[in-house]
């Protein structure tokens, strides 16, 4: 069984068709990919994915379970994380209080009043076990607006590996990266393959066609190829497409 | 916004030495206020108008949302607190409670029609049933007595049991009231600074990551409003007992607009406490400039253009900033001494 499945996900947005009968199967411990060129979609079908678009038609399901048209805290508490694009961090707080806040522990207790957020050892650890596995062990108490951009892209996966996820969804995780950032990306997406599944829009060939099991590409809304990154690479549609010059 | 806390200790206490001084400090109005030339009801009424600002920041600062008829939950609690008083039970703990509870509840009311909403149809959605609830307190003469108002409330006495205070004197009032501030605060400020706070607070920041973290964001924005009108609602049964009556003039647009100036030029985006120094300078002045001139306003008004313009976090984010400004300076200086000596020692 997959860990998660898209079937026949349809979305227009008026009389605009933006993703046509996408399916997807992600198996438990895969890194699957997703390429293609901008305003393909790739972004629309995360956005589904994680419940911020309800698809047209079509389902989504978690580990066998329907989770199609749920909102995203839905989504996000049954183990669903994700990352942005355009980085959506708390820039107020400080980098240990971003993580502590993606704590499935710190979320039960969300509407407890009564009690002290600071000072429970229990958070401070748990986040900055997450802090230390993105390297930013020694950033916890800077404030997130006060972080170099690859610290911040570094903090988003941090967040999203805080809520524990069976499933993590990584929206172009290197843009804007330097290559010593994407080389440390690299570093702990591969420690990461095999223990959680993971689905990643990314534009980098490279880092792509290295680390993923399976790479999908989506043009014009649908999915027009699909393999092991050696199979994509003698895929006639992709070497045909700029895609094919990188990969 | 910064809450108002130094650091994360103070976060995590339920009274701060911030909050141990101020009380104290009110503690000693009743003794000093007749000698400026002022009066001990106007203590009184900087206390609750700073227990409303403080619960109307819940809304603005903590959670980010412009509510710009909250005057509306001040004026509904007023009522409550009187028509408990005069047709149900001439008890002071029943008829606060009324007026926290029904002020909550329309909060409740309001807070589903808004809570999916955001920025400025969220405030336009504030204001247009800050004025429903307005008309309905003008046109409603057999209930609230229409724009005379409800009145002969009274101040009841606070019963413990086994003792009574009398609170129709000024100054007993007072102190009751401080008393009321005092636990309002505490609550406040650790409501501020729980979980559901830090959620509260992140929610402001950003909506959308919030949710995909997993938190109900509507339940929040929802939850949050409620809660500020109750209190904002309880605040306004105390202002029912220190003016004796309950006027619907609390709940229009206009008198809205000045829990949002108290709490903006006091610094409530920045800090727990901007909203009771903002309160503290709009009463004062309102009686200091006011004894001068009937035009008070527009010299208030003119700060208000000049806090948003040069400083618009408020006077706390100021006072804030020169603190800051202050240690930098005197850890500077510390560290050219310790220089001196190094190369001083060297020689």
């Amino acid at each position: 069984m997959s860990m998660i499945e898209a079937a026949g996900v349809h979305v227009r947005f008026g009389d605009r068709v933006v993703l046509e009968s996408v399916d997807l199967a992600v198996a438990e411990g895969e890194f699957h990919g997703v390429m293609g060129p901008n305003g393909a979609g790739k972004t629309t079908f995360f956005n589904v994915l994680t419940g911020r678009v309800k698809p047209s038609r079509g389902s989504i399901r978690l580990g066998g379970e329907d989770v199609t048209g749920l909102s995203p805290h839905r989504i996000a508490a049954k183990g669903i994380a994700r990352s942005f694009q355009i980085m959506t961090l708390f820039d107020e707080f400080s980098a240990r209080d971003n993580v502590m806040m993606g704590l499935p522990a710190f979320r039960a207790r969300g509407l407890d009043m009564a009690r002290a957020a600071a000072g429970d050892r229990n958070f401070a650890e748990q986040a900055s076990e997450a802090l230390a596995a993105v390297g930013l062990a020694d950033k916890g108490d800077v404030r997130a607006k006060d972080l170099s951009y690859g610290d911040r892209r570094a903090l988003e996966i941090a967040v999203a590996l805080a809520q524990a996820p069976r499933v993590l969804c990584l929206d172009e995780p290197t843009s804007g990266l330097g290559f010593d950032g994407v080389q440390r990306l690299a570093a702990l997406v591969a420690r990461l393959k095999g223990k959680l599944t993971i689905v990643a829009i990314e534009h980098d060939m490279e880092f792509l066609f290295s680390l993923a099991d399976r790479i999908s590409v989506i043009h014009w809304g649908q999915v027009v190829a699909r393999g092991r990154p050696q199979e994509l690479q003698q895929n006639e549609w992709v070497r045909r497409s700029n895609l094919g010059k990188f990969a | 916004m910064i809450v108002g806390s130094r650091s994360s200790s103070d976060a995590a206490r339920l009274v701060t030495p911030t909050m141990l001084v101020l009380w104290l400090v009110l503690a000693t109005v009743p003794l000093w206020i007749t000698r400026i030339g002022l009066y001990p009801y106007l203590g009184i009424e900087i206390l609750i108008w700073s227990l409303y600002a403080l619960a109307f920041n819940l809304v603005l600062g903590t959670a980010g949302l412009p509510s710009f008829g909250h005057g509306a939950y001040f004026g509904i609690g007023a009522y409550a607190f009187g028509l408990c008083q005069l047709d149900i039970v001439a008890n002071l703990w029943i008829c606060l409670a009324a007026a926290a509870v029904v002020a909550g509840l329309a909060g409740v009311l309001v807070a589903l029609f808004i809570s999916h909403r955001r920025g400025i149809y969220y405030a336009f959605m504030t204001i247009a049933f800050g004025q429903i609830f307005w008309t309905l307190a003008i046109k409603s003469h057999r209930i609230t007595g229409g724009e005379d108002g409800l009145l002969k409330i009274k101040r009841l006495p606070a019963d413990f049991g086994l003792v009574s205070f009398d609170l129709t004197d000024n100054v007993a009032f007072y102190y009751f009231v401080l008393a009321v501030f005092a636990v309002g605060t505490a609550v406040l400020w650790r409501l501020v600074h729980s979980p559901y706070g830090r959620v509260v607070a992140a929610i402001r920041q950003s909506e959308v990551r919030a949710a995909h973290l997993g938190y109900n964001v509507w339940l929040y924005k929802a939850s949050v409003f409620a809660l500020s009108a109750a209190v904002s609602g309880f605040a306004g049964g105390l202002f029912a007992m220190a003016q004796l009556a309950a006027f619907p003039d609390v709940m229009s647009l206009h008198q809205s607009g000045y829990v949002v100036m108290m709490t903006l030029v006091g610094g409530g985006l920045v800090s727990f406490w901007g909203p009771v120094i903002g309160v503290f300078l709009f009463l004062t002045a309102r009686d200091v400039i006011g004894a001068l001139t009937n035009a008070w306003m527009l010299y208030f008004g003119l700060l208000f253009i000049a806090i948003v313009l040069f400083r618009p976090e408020g006077i706390a984010g100021a006072l804030s900033a020169a603190v800051q400004q202050h240690s930098l300076n005197t850890l500077r200086r510390r560290g050219t001494s310790a220089m001196r000596l190094l190369v001083g020692g060297g020689r």
